[in-house]
């Protein structure tokens, strides 16, 4: 249950367009919270970085809405929500640790596209509607695309060695 | 799919309050704040017609974190607060938060009569095993051997077993989940907050600070093998038998909710102030 998103159960164009939005805006909304976890804990890079993933995010939601035109995507969306499963593209925030370094932040992120990327690809594989086909290569493509470009970000920052999470003044229970 | 019989679109968003919270980064209760939320909006509930009510502990922060209204309480004490409320105003919904040492230990003995009063509301414990507020204490839910500087070599002590306990003394909805399950988790808020009379939702919400080793929960829940029942002592024998990382609605009862016809105010509210004034 935890391993992995719930298999798409995705049969019409609404469908897919709705699951297609509803994961952008919670990653968005994940994204956000991670940035608010870290401008709490004064890490201004991470928190830099979250706020950029977030709006990375919030501008693939609004290119959803576009493709969508007419469909009232919120409101499918939240009939989608309980069909849907866990969202490929949530951050586990289970993960997320105060001393996390830049790269930690973008493997998370690579994490979530990766995930994403298989989602559509299963729905591209399944769908036997040629609308539903056409949009989830387009998604596809897309989801590939974000892929590369967290790769490219990661050139930036080199994997830490180990001692990343050593802490001089590390939390103690309280004797 | 059809969308005819939706209701305006009320976002998650639409719950939260400005106040950034200030949990540990990894805390579970991240999760279980985006769940109240999200579960909200899906019930379309306006914010105003809800109220959160907590005592003390991390957990028992999330209503400053909601713009619904909100109560941080006594320590132990939230579920008698709550229970007032709803049976004075039983037109608001009353979602309870707390945390396995607020609810189990100061607060167990209301735990008890509140599953046995079973008034229509929902409680949600986020159990992580320890007393994180006050850095890392063992609570009534921590395994007998956990050793910490307090208790060292562990406390030996039996842990609670809260879902029983909930079900023996008369809970008329029993559901555990696990807070990086999002929508799972959403899905059994939002049945539980629907279920007439009083809903008892444990949430397992790794303590990432005082408890690191929780943080493999992730990889240790799994669904429930078997769907919920509506006999307590079934359900109560699975639960005592389970590795307690079974996720779901394990039990739904059929027990009308108490709320007693609401009666008209006796005494003036500057009388009662005068009171405290001898």
């Amino acid at each position: 249950m935890s391993k992995k998103p719930a298999e798409p159960n995705v049969t019409s164009l609404t469908d897919l367009m709705a699951v297609a939005y509803q994961i952008e805006i919670d990653a968005v909304e994940r994204y956000r919270l991670l940035a608010d976890q870290m401008e709490m804990h004064n890490n201004t890079e991470l928190t830099d970085i979250f706020r950029d993933l977030a709006r990375a995010e919030g501008l693939h939601a609004e290119e959803i809405r576009r493709l969508a035109g007419d469909v009232d995507l919120a409101k499918a969306s939240q009939l989608a929500a309980s069909k849907r499963g866990e969202s490929p593209e949530e951050a586990d925030m289970g993960a997320v640790h105060y001393m996390m370094t830049p790269w930690h932040a973008l493997q998370l992120a690579l994490g979530c596209e990766e995930r994403a990327l298989a989602y559509f690809t299963a729905i591209l594989e399944k769908a036997k509607d040629s609308k539903v086909k056409a949009m989830a290569a387009e998604l596809v493509e897309e989801e590939a695309e974000h892929v590369s470009l967290v790769h490219r970000l990661l050139l930036r920052y080199p994997q830490p060695d180990n001692t990343w999470a050593d802490d001089p003044d590390p939390p103690v229970p309280q004797d | 799919m059809s969308i005819a019989n939706v209701a305006p679109a009320l976002k998650p968003a639409d719950y939260k309050s400005d106040t950034t919270p200030i949990w540990c980064p990894g805390c579970g209760d991240y999760h279980v704040l985006l769940s109240f939320t999200r579960a909200f909006a899906r019930l379309g509930l306006p914010p105003e017609e809800i109220v959160v009510v907590s005592g003390i502990g991390c957990s028992s922060r999330i209503p400053a974190y909601t713009n619904c209204y909100g109560f941080h309480g006594v320590h132990g004490r939230s579920l008698a607060l709550a229970a007032g409320l709803k049976v004075a105003r039983p037109d608001l919904t009353v979602v309870v938060a707390s945390g396995d040492g607020d609810g189990y230990s100061i607060g167990g003995n209301h735990f008890l009569h509140a599953c046995r009063r079973n008034v229509d509301m929902t409680y949600v414990v986020m159990d992580n095993h320890i007393y994180g507020m006050t850095k890392g204490q063992p609570s009534p839910t921590t395994e007998p051997e956990f050793d910490t500087a307090l208790s060292p070599g562990g406390t030996g002590l039996r842990p609670f077993h809260p879902l029983v306990i909930a079900l023996a003394s008369g809970a008329n909805f029993v559901a555990r989940c696990f807070s990086g399950e999002l929508n799972q988790t959403t899905d059994v808020l939002v049945e539980a907050i629907q279920h007439p009379g009083f809903s008892f939702v444990e949430i397992l919400s790794p303590c990432v600070t005082f408890r690191p080793d929780e943080r493999a929960w992730k990889q240790l829940v799994h669904p429930a093998p078997v769907a919920a029942t509506n006999d307590p002592g079934k359900a109560a024998r699975r639960i005592m038998t389970d590795d307690g990382f079974n996720i779901g609605i394990l039990y739904r009862g059929d027990r009308s909710p108490y709320q007693p016809p609401i009666g008209m105010a006796t005494i003036d509210l500057s009388e009662l102030e005068k009171e405290f004034e001898r």
